[in-house]
């Protein structure tokens, strides 16, 4: 078997594993909220929008089927898979079992960008949360780049200490300009809401943001899973990697690039979702053990199923009324963070 | 693999950590670097291996510029083992020594069963094989310090460079890894503290603030005068009743 050939093989092999896991995902998210739906009826909403099947059902219940459920479900699996797939890929870069999507101070910027829209007015109302939070994360992001780069990270051996130290000052000064404009010009309800959006929303979420989520997200796992070899090359850290022939400074820049970007656009629509990309890395590198290429999609998938569990249960936990999915994420992941900490020191020989 | 410096120095925030080095192995030799702590081993071993670079002068390699050669060619010819490389992960002893073989995969080459062997092999050579399957967090100094020996061998480099690769080791091991690398038909360069095994490598090379201070034959390179100025003591030869090669014996001045 030539090479290409054993390379396709693996990744249908690894599809056939993952789909169908995902699929039930998928499914149960768009079963299980307020009203409880069959899995049937599922089914049936499915065929008659994909295939123009024309089975009979009831308008509403396709309504919420199809135009509700079915877009979370798929915009929260994106969302975890591109998370935790981010974090895996900081953590490796940076050698730092803290690090997350946000160390490098995209969510405090998509926070400042969210407020300067929505409170401080700016754009005189043309301009969506949505918009106000990618730029701001990207302006965050950007700061951090540069400091870093003038801090003198790349190169040398302190370099990614000089990453999560710019990070660390980025996200500090977003946070402070979000206070700002906060205690400057909003009013009680307003700062209720931008609360709510900081933990993490799916409500909102429609089919455009599907097709802004889920191909980004395939894309960004691409390019992380092309570079597997290379995030291994990083155990011993960048001089280690570069001696075993990696060109540190470009997978750097690369993969940091990709997974901002990624951070960036997932927090654009849903908020920052916190935790699944510092805990999900963790818990997949338990399951599979520390090895990139099957680490990658491990995480994706255990985030993508972890988001969607999250999202169902921040439905159903209070009836009538939706916590914020961040709320959830940590409230689960917390405790079986905990409980895989306990066991993982057990296990280890 | 010939490897050659080049009027090489080296300054980091101002500070010279080595002058006008010059120096040539040629292939197939083991060249021994020593000197007293801070004397630019460590730099030196960092600049022929392009990790680091001089701020002066050139390192040659088969008589091409390390700068002509991407960082995946200088992989596939040169291997480094330097101090102190751990991680946190738990990784298992094999995969350490897998990761050697990074330079000579590729999406279209991936994993095949000649690098398994190479891994089977390099492990044997260590005296580590028992120990494949066991966690980096579990092992020795020493056992840890094989591994990444071990790492080094399956990269199948032209070139060695060997920053004190008997540290954490016991007699034996040190013994033991000296005799594998002399045995190696590849061109190295090892840094030692133990002036006696020094003594066993082909040429030995001499650095002392930053300077190359004597280079050649083991025992013209390491002769006591030099040694006794070098490192502040008092170097004499030494010659046991069954031994037949002198040995260097040492006391403070």
């Amino acid at each position: 078997m030539s090479a290409a050939a054993a390379l396709a093989w693996q990744g249908i092999r690894g599809a056939c594993l993952a789909l169908p896991v995902l699929a039930a995902a998928v499914l149960a998210g768009a079963m299980i909220g307020e009203t409880a739906l069959a899995p049937d009826l599922v089914l049936s909403v499915l065929a008659n929008k994909l295939a123009g099947a024309g089975l009979p059902v009831d308008p509403v219940d396709q309504g919420i089927i199809w135009s509700y459920r079915l877009p979370r479900a798929l915009v929260a699996a994106a969302c975890g898979a591109a998370l935790a797939v981010a974090g895996v890929v900081l953590q490796a870069l940076l050698r730092n079992a803290l690090a997350d999507p946000y160390i490098l101070g995209i969510s405090a910027g998509a926070s400042t960008g969210a407020v300067a829209v929505t409170i401080a007015g700016l754009g005189g109302g043309a301009l969506s949360l949505s918009f106000g939070a990618f730029n701001g994360a990207l302006l965050a992001f950007g700061f951090v780049a540069i400091l870093a780069r003038a801090a003198g990270a790349g190169g040398n051996r302190a370099a990614t200490a000089q990453i999560v130290l710019a990070g660390i000052a980025g996200s500090q000064l977003f946070n402070a300009l979000t206070a700002f404009i906060i205690a400057k010009s909003a009013n009680a309800d307003q700062a209720r809401g931008i609360m709510f959006w900081l933990m993490g929303n799916l409500s909102g979420v429609r089919w455009p943001d599907v097709w802004l989520a889920v191909p980004l997200a395939m894309a960004g796992w691409m390019i992380c899973r092309f570079h597997a070899r290379a995030l291994d090359a990083f155990t011993f850290g960048s001089d280690s990697a570069a001696s075993l022939g990696i060109p540190v400074r470009w997978v750097q820049v690369v993969l940091i690039f990709a997974t901002a970007l990624m951070t960036a656009v997932m927090v654009s629509i849903v908020g920052s979702i916190g935790f699944v990309g510092l805990v999900i890395p963790h818990a997949a590198r338990f399951l599979v053990g520390p090895g990139h290429r099957r680490l990658m999609p491990a995480a994706a998938l255990t985030g993508a199923v972890f988001l969607i569990a999250a999202d169902i249960a921040s439905r159903i936990i209070i009836p009538g009324q939706v916590l914020p999915i961040g709320v959830v994420t940590a409230l689960i992941g917390a405790p079986s963070f905990a409980v895989i900490l306990v066991r993982g020191q057990r296990t280890a020989r | 693999m010939r490897i050659e410096a080049r009027n090489l120095s080296f300054a980091v925030r101002g500070k010279t950590l080595l002058q006008d080095v010059l120096l040539a192995v040629q292939p197939g030799e083991t060249l021994a670097l020593v000197g007293p702590n801070g004397s630019g081993k460590s730099t030196l071993m960092r600049l022929l291996s392009g990790l680091a670079k001089p701020s002066q002068g050139e390192v040659l390699l088969a008589d091409k510029p390390l700068t002509s050669l991407t960082r995946r060619e200088i992989a596939q010819r040169i291997a480094i083992v330097e101090q102190q490389a751990d991680t946190a992960e738990r990784i298992t002893a094999r995969s350490v020594v897998e990761l050697g073989r990074t330079p000579w995969l590729s999406v279209l080459k991936p994993w095949s069963g000649q690098d398994t062997q190479l891994v089977d092999k390099a492990l044997r050579t260590v005296e580590m094989e028992g120990f494949a399957s066991r966690e980096w967090a579990t092992l020795s100094g020493g056992e840890r310090q094989r591994l990444h020996i071990a790492r080094a061998l399956v990269q199948q480099p032209g070139l060695l460079l060997l920053d004190e690769p008997t540290n954490h080791l016991d007699i034996h091991h040190q013994l033991s890894i000296l005799n594998c690398i002399r045995n190696l038909k590849v061109t190295t360069v090892v840094a030692l503290h133990d002036l006696n095994q020094a003594l066993t490598c082909d040429r030995v090379a001499v650095l002392s603030h930053g300077r190359l201070v004597a280079c050649g034959a083991p025992a013209q390179a390491l002769a006591p005068e030099t040694v006794s100025e070098i490192f502040g003591i008092k170097a004499r030869w030494l010659q046991d009743a069954e031994g037949e090669e002198p040995f260097l014996s040492f006391q403070l001045a």
